[in-house]
């Protein structure tokens, strides 16, 4: 007899299997002059797609059960896969059904990804969305205010309704909600691992690559609730933080091998865009400047975004480590991952100075052979137990 | 004139001029700190040296430390001590050669130790990676940073919000910046001059550059292209010398014009042009000269290349306007070439194959630059398609010997001039002639 928590995992299993995106189709279908925004990683403001009437769908490749053929055809062998399977999936068809796509400025692969998709497919609207790396309010954040109102007209033209502020705010405050509960999951794995498998909370955020908002809170609330109901048995792992896996992720086995090594999956960058500000947008006054002022002073660090002060460069890494209580890191890169490989070593002398030990490896969305994976981080879980309090 | 060295090295006046304003820049960093002269670090695309010099700073440049280091052999070994310290093989060369090098000692290219930049001024125009790499400079030298975001064109088009931010940031923070770390007020004046000398010299330069339409062109625009952007690009757009430089070479190629001369080579004048190309993407520093003799001995020359462009597109009619001084830099470093979309790049490169009367386009795939190498599959495909002409895709890198394969690229090279001489043969482009 399957428990509530495996009930509900088994729908974000089925959700993260469905290269077609029934889901999507679906809810576009159910009500005439609904639109699908898709985006890529790491952060684009769903806010805004929400309030112009639309589902954000996180496009996050081909994963490890896509067969890229034409895909391959595109990029040449030292090109990371997450931008093959992407236009795989655009070109046989399965991304048919979304009205437009967006690219944030992650990496110049993304980037360029983004006038590929001009060409491609002509008839969806197509933007690179640029974010500022200047977090002054009269500098960047005019910029980005800006930015903001092209992204709002261009989604009022898709949608063909205006995309009003009290629209924005009412999404603002489904958004809020919705990360509120994320951080919730996130917590609740911090502290009791066990109950919270990895592979579990990972498909949990996956299915809010795809799912309405709205839906999403809901299956989020009823697995804390499964989940916290549900005994356990508890190991002896050591506490982790996964870092690096932003924008191409890692095959769901690699999590998996990971927590069989002998590693509780603490905290992770596995999909930012669902924790991105890390409170509360304001919801009342401009929609659009509290958007931008969170983006600017109270959004995640990765290695996509500048870090102006020295003093604080990955720092964030150290705060996560605390935060969960982890005992280690694993830096989990895609190949050819040109953001998260050239952070690596600053990311790594930070952990030096405060004597977190730490391990790295790489991986490809399709990566099939997990052994040297769990001999890795067996022995790094191993040399936590054994080493790391003398 | 063109003048024989003793290792049997042709070079023209130019040239020899060039060497020494290169020479002459890195004795002065040699000496900055005797000399009492602030250093900024930055790079190539969207540099900022007409500002730089209001400040009386001097500009080192790691990307063209990386080229000179690699054109003198001396990369691989820096990219390997990189590695061994922890840097991924997957990532940028250029990168882990500058890295390497300050790990050895920080020796420069012409053996004498280069300064510790008082300034890491990083300006992010086109390429995801300088960001990265400037953090990884300030972790290692801990001086001050100034950020110059610059937007992407995603939609093929400058905006006026874009315009606005860079003139922000310039005003706000790399202005102020400048100011306190190296003692001098800014003089908006100074600025204008400097740009007043910049618009001169592109004015020349592009003249050299357009001169390649004719046939046979008297130049190669893209192996002697790098020699041509030189000045213009790094430590001395705005400088009398540059100026100089531009007028020097443009009599030279004017001259080359009345002779009825094709395009100087390392070992003299390139005799019989066959085969006209437009090549996209950087070059091999590595290997150059031996990458070089692999076109000229087929009789191939580029007569237009992109990456020619990637420090301004002055062929498409930008200048340093002195009446609206930031504006102007704003403008430029927003045009680089890797900061156009895909789209406007293929543009780009089709107006190229027609107005240089192109017999095809030639892809040199960086591994190190996903900046230029992402899409250039799909590049391919639309300038073929749209256009009718053959092309031709080989890969290499920028300055690590291991990715550059001789044999492969002579083969591929060969393979494709023959397929240039079977298009012609079935009704392709005329065969190049004297106009």
């Amino acid at each position: 007899m399957s428990t509530p928590t495996a009930e509900i995992i088994a729908r974000c299993q089925a959700l993260f299997d469905d290269l077609n995106f029934s889901y999507a189709r679906e809810w576009k279908a159910a009500v005439p002059g609904r639109i699908v925004v898709g985006y890529m990683p790491f952060y684009v403001p769903r806010e805004l797609i929400h309030a112009a009437g639309g589902l954000a769908l996180g496009v996050l490749g081909g994963g490890e059960q896509l067969e890229v053929i034409q895909g391959d055809a595109y990029y040449q062998s030292y090109i990371c896969r997450i931008p093959r399977s992407t236009i795989e999936l655009g070109v046989t068809n399965r991304l048919d059904f979304v009205d437009a796509m967006l690219f944030p400025s992650i990496c110049d692969v993304i980037r360029n990804l983004s006038g590929m998709w001009k060409i491609m497919f002509p008839k969806v609207r197509s933007r690179y969305f640029d974010v500022p790396q200047n977090y002054r309010d009269d500098v960047g954040g005019t910029f980005y205010i800006n930015e903001l109102n092209e992204l709002r007209e261009m989604l009022a033209e898709a949608s063909g309704r205006e995309v009003t502020d009290a629209a924005i705010r009412a999404s603002i405050g489904l958004y809020n909600e919705n990360r509120a509960l994320v951080r919730e999951v996130y917590a609740f794995r911090a502290r009791q691992p066990w109950k919270a498998p990895s592979s579990e909370v990972y498909l949990l955020m996956r299915a809010g690559m795809i799912l309405a908002v709205e839906e999403h809170s809901r299956l989020l609330r009823e697995y804390l609730a499964a989940a916290a109901a549900e005994d356990r048995p508890r190991r002896d792992n050591s506490r982790v933080v996964v870092t690096g896996a932003f924008c191409e992720q890692p095959p769901l086995n690699l999590i998996k091998s990971i927590e069989l090594s002998g590693c509780y999956i603490v905290d992770d960058d596995f999909m930012l865009v669902n924790r991105w500000e890390q409170s509360d947008i304001a919801e009342d006054g401009d929609p659009v400047a509290n958007l931008a002022r969170a983006y600017l002073h109270n959004s995640a660090n990765t290695s996509a975004k500048y870090e102006p002060d020295v003093a604080q460069k990955g720092l964030y890494l150290v705060e996560a480590v605390k935060r969960s209580r982890a005992e280690g890191v694993i830096f989990a890169s895609p190949s050819f991952c040109d953001p998260a490989l050239l952070e690596r070593p600053m990311l790594q002398r930070v952990l030096a100075a405060h004597d977190i030990p730490f391990i790295a490896f790489k991986y490809a969305e399709n990566s099939g052979q997990m052994q040297p994976i769990r001999e890795q981080a067996g022995t790094f879980a191993d040399s936590i137990k054994l080493w790391s309090n003398q | 004139m063109t003048v024989t060295a003793a290792a049997e090295v042709v070079k023209d006046s130019s040239m020899l001029k060039q060497k020494e304003m290169i020479s002459g820049n890195y004795r002065k960093l040699e000496t900055a700190a005797a000399d009492g002269r602030k250093v900024a670090a930055t790079f190539v695309p969207g540099n900022l040296n007409e500002l730089i010099m209001c400040f009386d700073m001097l500009n080192n440049l790691p990307e063209i430390n990386a080229i000179q280091n690699g054109l003198r052999k001396k990369t691989g070994g820096y990219i390997m001590e990189a590695e061994k310290r922890g840097h991924s093989e997957d990532v940028c060369t250029y990168v882990k050669a500058d890295l390497g090098m300050i790990a050895k000692g920080n020796i420069g290219p012409d053996g004498q130790k280069l300064p510790n930049p008082d300034l890491l001024l990083l300006s992010y125009t086109g390429c995801f990676t300088f960001m990265k790499w400037f953090e990884l400079l300030r972790d290692h030298y801990r001086c001050e940073t100034a950020m110059l975001h610059v937007p992407y064109q995603g939609d093929g088009k400058i905006t006026a919000n874009m315009i606005a931010y860079v003139v922000r940031q310039l005003k706000e923070e790399v202005i102020p910046k400048l100011e306190r770390i190296s003692g001098v007020k800014f003089d908006i004046d100074r600025l204008r001059e400097n740009l007043a000398r910049s618009a001169r010299a592109e004015e020349d330069f592009v003249w050299v550059l357009e001169s390649a339409k004719k046939k046979p062109s008297p130049i190669d625009a893209y192996f002697g292209g790098v020699y041509y952007i030189g000045p213009i690009f790094t430590a001395f757009r705005g400088t009398q010398d540059a100026t100089e430089y531009y007028r020097l070479l443009r009599a030279e190629i004017a001259e080359r014009i009345a002779l009825g001369q094709g395009p100087v080579t390392p070992t003299g004048d390139m005799p019989n042009e066959r085969y006209r190309l437009v090549v996209e993407g950087p070059p091999n520093w590595t290997s150059f000269r031996d990458f070089w003799k692999m076109f000229y001995e087929e009789g191939a020359v580029v007569v237009a290349s992109t990456y020619t462009k990637v420090g301004g597109l002055y062929d498409q009619g930008f200048r340093h306007d002195p009446a609206k001084p930031l504006e102007s830099l704003a403008e430029y470093c927003l045009g680089c070439y890797t900061n156009r979309n895909l789209p406007a790049r293929i543009d780009l490169i089709e107006k190229y194959m027609e107005e240089y009367e192109a017999d095809g386009i030639l892809i040199n795939s960086i591994k190190s630059c996903n900046s230029f190498s992402a899409g250039q599959l799909l590049v391919l495909r639309e300038i073929e398609r749209r256009t009718g002409k053959p092309g031709a895709f080989i890969e290499s890198d920028l300055v690590d010997p291991r990715y550059f394969s001789p044999a492969n690229i002579k083969n591929r090279l060969e393979s494709y001039f023959q397929m240039v001489d079977q298009r012609r043969a079935g009704g392709g482009s005329a065969p190049a002639r004297a106009a």
